[in-house]
């Protein structure tokens, strides 16, 4: 579905997400007693999270080419070994910057 | 309760520092898409969440593709159900009205600081409400400056910045990382996303590779079956 969005148009669509997010949020401390915890899905809800993120990134770090391939793998040793996400991030970014400028 | 919402503030200050640099650069980016300071000023107010903001940023190609960007925001922050979860114990006799507005103000990084003050000795929801305050401010503040940056900057790639997008959230997948037995989910997500991003339209192969990683993860095995019986006890 795609629409032109503009003016009030953007707001609603912000606000949709806005919805969708408030409702997990309360959605999960509301339903707490009812979502298992433990067993399968138990298993499968708590390795979720990590496989989304890594899901989000995968397929652009590969169509971005070598220099991409390389900059992700130095950030995330970089966030592995430090924790630290924003310092991560500037080394994957000078990284392609470096690359790109040596092109 | 204003203490303990002034403690929960405090106690979010370092990592308030990193909200904004990070927020900086969601903010450029949002310059360069042609988002408005105040459409991004709504998004932080009302969706309140870093990683789904950047993934609608970065969707944000007119015609703007509303169904698709609502549906990932959803799936990104899908994580919420459980954090909503974990906070059970914590509002335990809260009235239903202080639940939904406390609710709104908690993102990951407030959570993490609350439940590390709970395992060290109880703590309040007025704490974690504090730590969503200073770090809705902190958003705010840095993403509405890194606006003002991105409108002057004229050649991003130059700085990388179409790539900030993927290093933060290479970042953040890693600090997820719960050890061994994310080897085979993980394997599984990044091949079902490749593959669904080649055959599927639009975002779903986030859905392919997180759904896809995660049935991974009840392949079993004993050791895997040790882990989580060692999380769940703790």
């Amino acid at each position: 579905m795609n629409v032109a969005v503009a003016g009030v148009g953007v707001y609603l669509l912000i606000a949709a997400a806005a919805l969708a997010t408030y409702a997990l949020r309360l959605g999960g401390l509301l339903l707490g007693d009812r979502l298992p915890t433990t067993g399968r899905f138990r298993t499968f809800m708590d390795a979720l999270p990590g496989t989304i993120l890594l899901s989000l990134v995968a397929p652009g770090v590969i169509s971005s080419g070598i220099a991409g391939c390389v900059a992700a793998t130095l950030t995330g040793v970089c966030a592995y070994k430090t924790g630290n996400v924003f310092v991560s991030m500037l080394l994957g970014m000078a990284t392609v910057a470096a690359a790109r400028y040596m092109s | 309760m204003s203490g303990q919402i002034r403690r929960g503030i405090a106690a979010n200050l370092p990592v308030a520092a990193s909200v904004i640099a990070y927020g900086s650069v969601l903010g450029v980016l949002a310059a360069q898409k042609g988002v408005g300071w105040q459409q991004l000023l709504f998004m932080n107010l009302s969706i309140f969440a870093g990683s789904a903001q950047f993934v609608m940023v970065d969707m944000w190609n007119p015609p703007l593709p509303v169904a698709e960007i609502v549906a990932a925001v959803f799936i990104i922050n899908f994580r919420y159900l459980l954090i909503g979860a974990s906070l059970r114990s914590l509002f335990q006799g809260s009235s239903l009205g202080h639940k939904s507005a406390v609710m709104h103000l908690v993102a990951d990084e407030n959570w993490a600081v609350t439940m590390a003050a709970d395992r060290k000795g109880g703590t309040t929801t007025y704490f974690l409400l504090g730590g969503g305050i200073c770090l809705v401010l902190a958003w705010s503040f840095g993403t509405l400056l890194g606006h003002r940056m991105g409108a002057a900057i004229q050649n991003p790639e130059m700085f990388a910045l179409d790539f900030a997008f993927l290093a933060v959230f290479t970042a953040l997948a890693v600090s997820l990382w719960r050890g061994k037995s994310d080897i085979l989910p993980w394997i599984g997500a990044a091949l079902f996303s490749i593959l669904g991003e080649h055959y599927l339209p639009g975002k779903w192969y986030v859905v392919t590779g997180g759904i896809g990683g995660a049935l991974l993860a009840l392949w079993d095995n004993p050791q895997r079956r040790k882990e989580t019986e060692k999380e769940i006890s703790t």
